[in-house]
């Protein structure tokens, strides 16, 4: 299902990342960074709403807005009860959203801010996402200060926040289509290994995408897939030449494996995850080479694994989804 | 393509982990643990005379209290990673997970934080540990008379 949208601009963008991130590749391109897990707060949890805040007031004075002049503020993050933007939106007094698909938030928020755009009364919305390492190693692991060893396939949780806001004014980025993701599961129970059980998602939003666009793999500038990490990278490329037989060359890339130093940052194993992975290269990197015209259009497939330690503890596979937000430069 | 074909797929493309290698590791540290431990009981019943059985019980005691201490000063995680099962399966190990979830939960509360999770990741071992030190002790009495 791919969905059309007429004048709905990404008008600004703030990012904030955490201390792994800063030492990564993209890490002077952020708006602000944090030297440590807890940002001077008692909680892990509360220093990542700390970060939303802090990241949603850069947004504000970066594009000289007021609060007020946001119509509807959508949020997501990975914590139960989507705790970190909820609690942060409590303090923004004004309507709120909360997203909820795990890793593929971000794109989930930027299509349902594009179709609430094109209401007359909705002039602007402000899209956040975040995510903490020590967060949701405790949401979905172990203790934090337990680090048991990692196998090389797992990927490690970005800390930090990345907000945008959109609106009918006209902008430079334009948001010109999404394709709402289908819920796919190929037995996959390793909780280590998320890039396995995203590829088959991602590679069918992709195809999707290109169906229902009308449109091929080189009509794209890139494509940027959200937090498959370097072996989930391979095995969508493999997946989507056999399956669908599509080339996935060079215009494809992950941001996972990028965000990261990983052959400095061996902790990080396969690279980057979590809903701010795909948000922080996208609003630093990504935008900078399509303001510059490097890029003209991009497709972004954020992928999320919709895995519950509960259901895994029930020995049900992990479930995964993709939706994917294609980005033009207005000419 | 199926799930079946999907993880034939897969397992070309993921590595495998160096088990010799982790598994050297492991034995060298665990080893080392053990020397420590050994150490300490010749200490303690040298100098303190101490019989052995109360000697080992003490060396556990200390084992368990630096493993602890090391674990909330926030630098043991970080030994556990390279050390692997050199440092989980000894009795380090185990005062490390008990540690590192008090840690955890300590801002929600004694009762409903550190009370509620203390056994989070140890909670099994106490529990089938109770259990098969009845089941054998039951065998022990009943065939070799206690």
């Amino acid at each position: 299902m791919t969905i059309k949208f007429d004048n709905v601009y990404l008008n600004e963008v703030s990012t904030s990342a955490g201390l792994d991130e800063k030492e990564g590749l993209l890490g002077k391109l952020y708006d602000k960074t944090y030297d440590n897990y807890y940002n001077s707060c008692k909680t892990f949890e509360q220093a990542e709403i700390k970060i939303i805040k802090d990241n949603i007031k850069i947004l504000l004075s970066k594009s000289k807005k007021k609060i007020e002049d946001i119509s509807v503020i959508l949020g997501a993050d990975l914590l139960n009860q989507i705790t970190a933007s909820s609690y942060a939106s409590a303090s923004l007094n004004r309507p709120f959203l909360g997203v909820y698909s795990a890793c593929a938030s971000l794109c989930e928020e930027l299509m349902i801010a594009s179709s609430l755009l094109q209401n007359n009364n909705i002039n602007s919305c402000l899209c956040m996402v975040s995510s903490h390492n020590a967060t949701a190693e405790r949401q979905f692991r172990n203790p934090t200060e337990y680090g048991c060893p990692k196998p090389k396939r797992a990927t490690f949780t970005v800390t930090g926040s990345a907000s945008a806001i959109l609106s009918k004014e006209k902008g430079k980025i334009k948001i010109t289509s999404a394709t709402i993701g289908t819920t796919t599961d190929m037995g996959i129970t390793d909780v280590y290994d998320m890039g396995t059980v995203m590829a088959p998602s991602a590679a069918r939003t992709i195809n999707d995408h290109l169906k229902d666009t009308n449109q091929t793999i080189s009509d794209y500038d890139l494509i940027l897939t959200g937090d498959l990490g370097i072996y989930g990278k391979e095995t969508l490329k493999k997946f989507m030449k056999e399956v669908y037989n599509t080339k996935l060359d060079y215009n494809y890339e992950d941001s996972a494996c990028i965000i990261y130093d990983i052959k400095k940052q061996k902790k990080v194993n396969a690279g980057g995850s979590g809903p701010a992975c795909l948000a922080l290269v996208t609003y630093t990197d990504v935008l900078n080479k399509m303001k510059k015209g490097q890029l003209k259009k991009v497709l972004l497939v954020a992928t999320g694994a919709l895995m519950s330690p509960t259901m895994n503890n029930q020995k049900l596979s992990i479930p995964s989804i993709s939706h994917a937000v294609s980005l033009e430069v207005e000419l | 393509m199926n799930n079946e074909r999907y993880k034939k797929l897969v397992k070309k493309i993921i590595p495998k982990e160096d088990r010799l290698k982790n598994g050297i590791i492991a034995f060298l540290t665990g080893g080392f643990i053990g020397i420590i431990g050994q150490i300490i009981i010749t200490i303690l019943t040298l100098f303190f005379n101490l019989k052995f059985k109360d000697a080992s019980a003490i060396m556990i005691v200390i084992l368990i209290f630096f493993a602890s201490l090391f674990t909330a000063s926030g630098f043991f995680d970080t030994l556990v990673c390279k050390a692997k099962a050199g440092l989980i399966v000894p009795i380090t190990g185990f005062a490390h997970a008990m540690t590192s979830s008090m840690l955890e939960y300590k801002k929600e509360g004694l009762i409903t934080g550190i009370g509620a999770n203390a056994f989070k990741l140890t909670g099994s071992v106490i529990l089938y540990g109770v259990v098969a030190a009845y089941f054998f002790g039951a065998i022990r009495y009943v065939f070799f008379g206690g």
